[in-house]
């Protein structure tokens, strides 16, 4: 057999040889997934039932967990497609083996954000009103609403994520299929639509590819600053502030990169695929959460600044309520998760070093978390008029309808990469030199 | 496809195998062939000469319906019941600028994918020979000739250091 053939032929045994019969771990972990979403499903159903009583939204918070669910979930979305579109425009050679697995997370975790608005109305029966469809009565959603443009920026971000990311899967999928028999190989054909990989099918597909990622790149930047704006466009201190578009986004990509750490170290061990997902992978991935929560870091220090700065009572009062206030705890959590122990990436051993890499990417997602809900709920609880002011209780329904909605997320990603390959063939075997007759016989 | 045409499948493990025997197929004014292989290559494409995929004319009509046609749709629903709402116009750019940015990438991203469709699949004139390997680890050419030219074309192809050459009796479509 040639050096070719071992080459090739190792990358797909090694990377399409993870799709067999899986071990008795990954169904306790599918279990375990199942059960967390009948539980959370359990507990929407009482709230469909009960109403949103049941949660403890109420006047002046009537965004809480719902709403922080949503932003972050669509947040991490972000990083998928900062790896696999922007990364390719890019030519950053160190993407290929970790972006397919990125490209998954953002799809799952958009139509893991996209179920929070649906929950958050209460009654969920009526979510197709947020979609401009004709009707008799010539209603229409109100296009100036910044939740209007939540609506279309998702919807487009879900759809296009999709397309990316089958288009990447079809020839992998074509690569799986060759090598399956029977009903399988039946399937995988009417996946792969048929694909053969002429010279004229890469060189539109090539061309797809290109446009798609370019046209993927725009929506890194604008659909998490559509999100933002649900915030920024309102009145509230804490929440009316021209910085929450780029905060936003640059804490989508902080909180995202965290998350594709915290899915690939374990998908690198359980698949044993550290010859292809590397520490080096890892490594440039702290890189740029290092800045990433360097800019996040700023724009904290940027807001406290502006509102001692601007005078304004309201303001000032705002800020130091979620410094010392009834959300403090979660306030620090935010601070030093987000903002501090991402410094330790500063030390090439900690940002090398495997567990330092998923201990801290795990704190940051929870400081991500703490973050989205402590913006939404401390203005709320303490906006301008002392009466107004309120404290917000989470319930056990959100407490258990989050629980439930992580466990959906990582439920599609396990089956995921079950069924589909985590990391490219094609643009594996694409980078590699191929064998030359002329150079071996000399 | 002449009625004593004859299909043949060469099978190559060396890239400038496959790259030499295209350009002697190229001197040998043959033209009815498919180069096959298991990730795009700009040798290969620059070699077949074609002209940039017309999917991009797909793509740029996408954006601009999505374009004219998401700002048209916020317009012509804000002028439907007329209400003031903020002082503001019925017809606000910057609101509606933000529903036609993501309609546009939103269609122009559909419309690639029909451009995808309509130049890759269903355009494809005939069914040339295929071998499974082509997807994983070899590189292929499938070529339709007349009978009396294929002595000529095995040799070339053998000279060229194919790895293997098939027959249309020996070729199997996955199915």
């Amino acid at each position: 057999m040639t050096e070719m053939n071992l080459r090739y032929r190792k990358v797909d045994n090694d990377i399409l040889g993870t799709l067999q019969k899986p071990g008795k771990l990954y169904f306790l972990f599918i279990s375990i997934a199942l059960a967390g979403i009948l539980w959370g499903a359990g507990a929407w159903y009482y709230q469909i039932q009960s109403g949103l009583g049941v949660t403890g939204l109420n006047i002046p918070v009537a965004w809480a967990v719902y709403i922080t669910n949503f932003v972050f979930w669509v947040g991490i979305a972000h990083s998928g497609t900062l790896i696999s579109a922007i990364l390719y425009l890019l030519r950053a050679r160190w993407r290929t083996s970790i972006y397919r697995s990125a490209e998954a997370m953002t799809a799952f975790a958009i139509m893991t954000a996209g179920l929070f608005p649906i929950i958050h109305l209460g009654r969920s029966w009526y979510f197709y009103w947020l979609f401009p469809y004709p009707n008799q009565r010539e209603l229409w959603p109100n296009f100036n609403s910044p939740l209007l443009w939540d609506v279309l920026a998702i919807s487009t971000y879900l759809i296009v994520s999709l397309i990316f990311l089958y288009l990447g899967l079809v020839p992998d999928i074509a690569a799986l299929r060759d090598r399956l028999k029977g009903v399988r190989r039946r399937i995988y054909w009417l996946l792969s639509f048929g694909w053969r990989g002429t010279s004229e099918e890469w060189r539109h597909y090539s061309s797809t590819y290109l446009f798609l990622a370019a046209l993927a790149t725009p929506l890194v930047v604008s659909v998490h600053s559509i999100v933002s704006w649900d915030f920024a466009v309102s009145i509230l201190p804490g929440w009316h502030s021209t910085i929450f578009a780029p905060y936003f986004v640059a804490g989508a990509i902080h909180s995202g990169l965290a998350m594709v750490l915290t899915l690939l170290i374990p998908l690198r061990k359980f698949f044993r695929m550290e010859e292809y997902i590397t520490v080096r992978n890892f490594e440039n991935l702290a890189k740029v959460i290092i800045l990433t929560g360097l800019i996040v870091g700023y724009a904290y220090i940027t807001e406290f600044f502006i509102a001692w700065y601007s005078g304004s009572p309201f303001e000032r009062s705002t800020f130091i309520y979620r410094a010392v206030g009834e959300y403090a705890v979660e306030f620090w959590i935010m601070v030093i998760f987000n903002s501090l122990v991402p410094l330790a990436f500063f030390f090439k051993k900690v940002r090398t070093h495997v567990t330092s890499l998923l201990v801290i990417s795990i704190l940051i997602n929870v400081g991500m978390w703490f973050e989205r809900f402590v913006i939404i709920v401390s203005s709320l609880a303490h906006s301008y008029i002392p009466f107004a002011w309120g404290i917000y209780r989470t319930s056990w329904v959100e407490l258990s309808i989050t629980f439930g909605s992580f466990c959906w997320f990582f439920l599609l990603f396990l089956i995921f990469v079950k069924i589909m390959p985590a990391i490219s063939v094609t643009e594996l075997k694409e980078e590699m030199v191929p064998l030359l007759r002329k150079v071996k016989t000399k | 496809m002449q009625s004593n045409d004859k299909e043949l499948v060469g099978i190559f493990v060396h890239l400038d195998s496959l790259v030499e025997s295209v350009k002697k197929l190229q001197k040998m004014d043959i033209k009815d062939f498919v180069v096959y292989s298991p990730f795009p290559n700009h040798e290969i494409q620059e070699l077949l000469g074609k002209r940039p995929s017309p999917v991009r004319f797909y793509t740029l009509i996408g954006a601009l319906v999505g374009f004219f046609g998401g700002f048209g749709l916020a317009a012509f629903t804000a002028l439907k019941w007329g209400l003031i709402t903020g002082g503001k116009p019925l017809i606000s750019i910057p609101p509606f600028i933000v529903v036609s940015f993501e309609i546009t990438v939103l269609l122009a991203a559909l419309a690639t994918i029909a451009g995808l469709i309509g130049n890759a699949w269903l355009s494809r004139r005939r069914r040339y020979a295929y071998d499974s390997r082509f997807s994983q680890d070899h590189f292929g050419l499938a070529l339709r000739c007349p009978d009396h030219r294929l002595p000529r074309i095995r040799e070339m192809l053998n000279s060229s250091g194919v790895t293997e050459i098939l027959t249309k009796d020996h070729k199997e479509l996955p199915r």
